[in-house]
């Protein structure tokens, strides 16, 4: 089986994979990064989405060997440094934006790639980005909630908590 | 999935030579395609990347024409600005994660019949090329499209660039499915100086056509009333689970008439 070398979370990483292998059974079977979830495989629900060279994408629609020598960030690079809550995590944490979490690493991965590139969207903006991001739980009001409150405090304003 | 081999090429000279090997496959963004391969519905001996193909990704828009290479994902068309009706119709395929890997050389040689971008190659009669072994050729939208996922392909070949002549004024109206968000019925409507395109794509048993008689009508008086006479047969029409051939000729009407008001 090829080898192939990708950068995931700032760190050069290398593994095994077929031709057939998808993106999202190299993160999490080959390097063990399980927080990338696989929901539906149909690429339909957005649990599965990663970071490469800075876009959203779905990882179980796209193979392993595609992102070879790209920059990948997983929900495992969102944290901060010190373990701790990266902004968007805690907005979700404070509007309780997750209920089972299943859907949620998408759902972060989603609100940074919108945010990197509008860092002050409207509700509208939120709700049509995450148009490929299911949540079965939540019925997406706290979920836009969070994105709008983790815009906030990026743009360094006071969010008065509920 | 069955097993196959994941080939890369650097050119598109080394691409064309992949695909001449037996079973060989092109891969655009995939977004199509790798469904495809999980349901067993393909099983191709080796797949050929485009993706990273540096020749074959861009955009340039000169002499009134807009160029954009195959593998050119949905996401960069939606943000250029020479062609709006194509970047409004491009911003509303499938969501963003998809429109970041989806290319419009995929879609326009999938030919899906509910596919967005045939609509607008048709109605603005864009050029197609494509590239084989034999070189290039130049292949105009009408003679392309052929039927339900059939275009003017030959075995080995992939579309390289679409050519559009840019509208004076654009608009793209989709009624969609809402489980799939492909188009039930999508109506791409072009204003030029001295005609105007009105193609259908989600309708049609054989993919993607002219409704000529709104075209015709445009072309005197471009407005919405222009078409309210106008009635389309359900002749020729998909019916399926989602919608009668009745119900879509209705939204035909409907929907080029919400197009050619979003023009003015």
């Amino acid at each position: 089986m090829p080898t192939i070398s990708m950068t995931v979370n700032g760190k050069s990483v290398s593994g095994e994979a077929e031709g057939r292998t998808l993106l999202v059974s190299f993160l999490r079977e080959e390097l063990g990064l399980t927080g990338t979830h696989v929901g539906c495989d149909t690429s339909q629900c957005g649990a599965c989405i990663v970071h490469v060279d800075g876009q959203s994408v779905k990882a179980c629609t796209m193979f392993a060997a595609e992102a070879e020598g790209a920059q990948v960030t997983t929900i495992e690079g969102m944290a901060n440094p010190d373990g701790s809550l990266g902004v968007i995590q805690q907005a979700f944490q404070d509007n309780h934006g997750l209920q089972c979490g299943f859907c949620t690493p998408g759902m972060v991965m989603t609100a940074a790639d919108l945010l990197k590139n509008n860092p002050n969207p409207s509700e509208k903006e939120v709700r049509e980005y995450l148009e490929g991001n299911l949540c079965r739980c939540t019925g997406y009001h706290n979920i836009v909630k969070s994105i709008l409150a983790a815009a906030a405090t990026m743009r360094g304003e006071q969010v008065a908590a509920e | 999935m069955y097993a196959f081999d994941l080939v890369k090429p650097k050119s598109l000279a080394e691409a064309i030579e992949a695909l001449q090997a037996d079973e060989a496959q092109p891969l655009g963004g995939g977004q199509t395609l790798i469904p495809t391969l999980k349901q067993r519905l393909a099983m191709p001996g080796s797949l050929v990347s485009l993706a990273g193909i540096a020749e074959l990704v861009g955009i340039s828009a000169s002499g009134g024409v807009l160029s954009v290479k195959g593998a050119t994902t949905h996401g960069a068309v939606a943000a250029q600005t020479d062609f709006p009706g194509l970047a409004g119709l491009a911003g509303k395929i499938g969501d963003p994660a998809v429109r970041h890997r989806g290319t419009m050389g995929g879609s326009i040689a999938n030919n899906d019949p509910a596919a967005c971008y045939p609509s607008a190659a048709l109605a603005c009669g864009a050029t197609i090329v494509v590239a084989g072994k034999d070189g290039t050729r130049e292949i105009a939208a009408d003679d392309y499209f052929q039927g339900l996922f059939t275009t003017a392909l030959e075995e080995g070949e992939i579309v390289t660039e679409i050519r559009y002549p840019i509208p004076q004024a654009s608009n793209y109206q989709k009624f969609e499915q809402p489980a799939s968000r492909f188009p039930l019925v999508g109506v791409f409507v072009a204003k030029f100086a001295d005609k105007v395109g009105v193609a259908v794509t989600g309708a049609g048993e054989n993919g993607v056509f002219h409704w000529e008689e709104a075209e015709a009508a445009l072309a005197s008086n471009f407005s919405p009333e222009a078409v309210e006479g106008l009635t389309v047969s359900a002749d020729g029409l998909m019916g399926d689970i989602h919608a009668t051939p009745e119900y879509r000729a209705h939204l035909i009407k409907v929907m080029t008439k919400r197009a050619v008001a979003a023009c003015a």
